[in-house]
């Protein structure tokens, strides 16, 4: 049942390879996303024991990482169909393949509890992304594409150095050798502190680049600029949560070792120089897309920062990263749209996007306003909770930097947001075929109305796992 | 550890320095394939054998040194292109950078806390100073395939360091952190070429249409 989850996308893969016309394949893409949802939440409700070498298992922080996921490929799979529907030109089969390789190795990332495995399956993601992000065949997208390969490429071979260093660490320490998570759990202390300390130095550096953390965050502008606007919100929200997971994997290592707190302090400064970073680089930028790319280092970064400050901290660090990635998914969905309608992606020439594409300028305005935490959306919980946990252990520097970086963000974020949503049509656009259709706007409506929902609402099931996943990186014990 | 093997190391160690003092492309390449199946006999001199390193072996020799150069070569010949001109960091100065890495990594790990039976092995120190050298042929060319050589180097010496876990490391994971490179490589064959033709050249400095003003 287990593998169904990674066997059942390559299927999909395998068949959309073989589909020889531009205009069925797509449909591959719903039918298997959609059966990987269902499998996917089966597997929650009715979670098997561990494999019996304890490669694979679901424990909950891969849950939760696995729902969010879900939910946000099935969402992008289904938003495919009308998109591609416009771009039938171009040759889509590397695309479908491509996107449904991924989704098997994200899903292999969500289950695997050997940290080799797991640096296997991200490895894959990052290599699967790249055509995706070079979908347009022009200049800028393949300038981007490289930058990402080779920053990627590097970043997850520093994490594979840190790994070998974690594995030495067994073997000087005369412990058994060994990468099995629960295994690493349990011998964390008795590791040998040198080699054990320089494993999660590189972890963090190589998983951080790959999660874009500042300063390792400079691919992240170009790809998710360049990158189709469904490309783009599987990165910001399903590859981030990947990386995110390895880093957490690591973080339960450090948490069970005497060193968490040295680990939960290099975080909360990445956290907070990512947010930093955002509020800079977000004021007067021009093109809407890359806009976005730093929206998704801001909130890396919050993870990071709730991440850092641990304790109760975490449960909300867990809530923003599901919520980071339903959010974003509206982002770029509906900027993909709006792209479309202006045929560009400049500030300069897309204005008054509320007269040509009414709802998908209408999602983004309230996607701006979920992602810059204000209620009643879901972002607002997740980032209401860090800051006043910050407040309640002491921590007044951080909570009071973390309020300035969001104030600012708000500030710089609305900058662009806000003419490209509200002002004037420039009268001398050119036209475009690109008009609101159910196809490309439903998907990402029924993303906002979730956000909604779990701002207001978070159900029981959700907030048990949430707590349980926190108990598992050390918090509220 | 036999006295072969650390032969074969102090070749890798070479080799690094034959990289960094060309400018022809085919040749760079062909050390880095040299360097892939040096590392790939080394699993062989060091560990017992069983089937679980042969089977390494094997699969180390054909994606380094074989598969990989492959590519390259092909994108090179599609490329139509033969040497590094003007690099970031000058030959001269990136054999006396790389020289300064390599007796920096022997300090380095004479100090390293190593496992008893790992102690005074080169591996450690080739691992280091491979890895540098990937680190400064990657930072200091311009070409793109000069770039995918240093990460190529990068790698080689991970795997060198890869060399002390070899029987804690399972074969799976091996396997596909080999399968993970070969694909990454073919990518960048791919985009290196799509590159080429783009901007008729792979001077990756012109790679700069998305500053940040």
């Amino acid at each position: 049942m287990m593998w169904a989850l990674v066997l059942l996308p390559l299927l999909g893969a395998a068949l959309s390879w073989l589909v020889p016309d531009n205009r069925r394949r797509v449909w591959v893409l719903p039918v298997f996303s959609l059966a990987q949802l269902g499998v996917s939440a089966a597997l929650l409700v009715n979670t098997p024991p561990p494999s019996p070498a304890g490669w694979i298992w679901l424990d909950p922080l891969g849950k939760l990482v696995l729902m969010a996921n879900s939910v946000l490929f099935t969402v992008c799979s289904l938003y495919a169909v009308g998109y591609l529907s416009y771009r039938l030109k171009r040759p889509n089969r590397v695309l479908c393949a491509s996107l449904l390789v991924c989704l098997a190795a994200t899903s292999l990332v969500v289950i695997s509890q050997h940290l080799g495995l797991l640096w296997i399956a991200l490895e894959a993601t990052t290599l699967t992304m790249a055509p995706l992000i070079y979908f347009n065949h022009n200049a800028r997208s393949i300038e981007a594409t490289w930058k990402y390969l080779l920053i990627c490429s590097v970043g997850i071979a520093i994490a594979l150095l840190g790994l070998f260093f974690l594995a030495y660490s067994t073997i000087v320490a005369k412990q058994e050798v060994s990468l099995l998570l629960p295994s690493l759990i349990r011998d964390a202390a008795a590791l040998h502190p040198g080699w054990r300390h320089a494993a999660f130095i590189f972890l963090l550096v190589g998983f951080g680049s790959k999660m874009g953390l500042a300063p390792l965050h400079t691919w992240k502008p170009d790809a998710y600029g360049e990158a189709p606007g469904l490309v783009g919100a599987l990165l910001a929200g399903g590859l981030v949560n990947c990386a995110l997971l390895a880093l957490l994997r690591v973080y339960q290592v450090a948490a069970a070792s005497s060193e968490g707190a040295l680990f939960q302090q290099v975080l909360l400064a990445m956290g907070l120089v990512s947010m930093a970073f955002a509020a800079v680089f977000m004021a007067r930028q021009s093109d809407f897309k890359r806009m976005l790319a730093y929206s998704s280092v801001e909130h890396v970064g919050i993870i990071a920062v709730a991440l850092g400050l641990g304790k109760g901290a975490l449960f909300a660090g867990l809530l923003h990263m599901i919520n980071n990635s339903l959010t974003k998914g509206v982002l770029f969905l509906s900027c993909g749209n709006i792209h479309r309608a202006f045929n560009s992606k400049s500030t300069q020439f897309v204005r008054g996007a509320l007269r040509r594409t009414p709802w998908s300028a209408a999602l983004f305005l309230a996607a701006f306003l979920a992602i810059t935490g204000s209620p009643p959306f879901a972002p607002f919980v997740s980032e209401f909770l860090i800051v006043s946990s910050a407040f309640g252990q002491g921590n007044h520097w951080t909570g009071a930097l973390f309020l300035l970086f969001l104030a600012l963000i708000f500030i710089g974020m609305a900058s662009t947001v806000l003419p490209v949503v509200l002002g004037e049509v420039p009268p001398d656009l050119e036209r475009t075929r690109y008009r609101d259709a159910a196809p490309t706007v439903l998907p990402p409506l029924a993303l906002m109305g979730l956000v909604l929902v779990l701002g207001v609402w978070i159900p029981t099931p959700l907030q048990d796992l949430l707590h349980e996943a926190a108990r598992l990186l050390g918090g509220e014990a | 550890m036999n006295s072969l093997a650390d032969q074969l190391l102090v070749l890798c160690l070479l080799i690094n320095f034959a990289v960094l003092g060309t400018s022809r492309l085919a040749f760079s390449v062909r050390c880095v394939a040299v360097q892939g199946v040096l590392l790939g006999t080394l699993p062989a001199l060091v560990h017992p054998f069983s089937w679980h390193v042969s089977f390494i072996v094997v699969s180390i020799i054909l994606v380094k040194g074989a598969l990989i150069p492959a590519l390259i070569i092909r994108a090179i010949k599609k490329a139509e292109i033969e040497r590094e001109f003007s690099p970031f960091i000058g030959y001269i100065p990136s054999l006396v950078l790389g020289a300064l890495f390599t007796s920096l990594a022997f300090i380095f790990a004479a100090k390293l806390p190593l496992a008893p039976e790992h102690e005074g092995l080169l591996i450690v120190p080739a691992a280091a100073a491979t890895l540098m050298s990937g680190f400064l042929v990657l930072m200091g060319r311009r070409k793109a395939i000069s770039q995918v050589l240093g990460y190529l180097l990068m790698e080689n010496g991970i795997f060198l360091f890869g060399l002390l876990l070899a029987d804690a490391m399972p074969v799976m994971v091996e396997a596909g952190a080999l399968l993970d490179l070969l694909v990454g490589i073919f990518v960048m064959g791919i985009v290196i070429n799509h590159i080429s033709r783009e901007f008729s050249s792979i001077d990756t400095s012109r790679l700069s249409a998305l500053r940040e003003e």
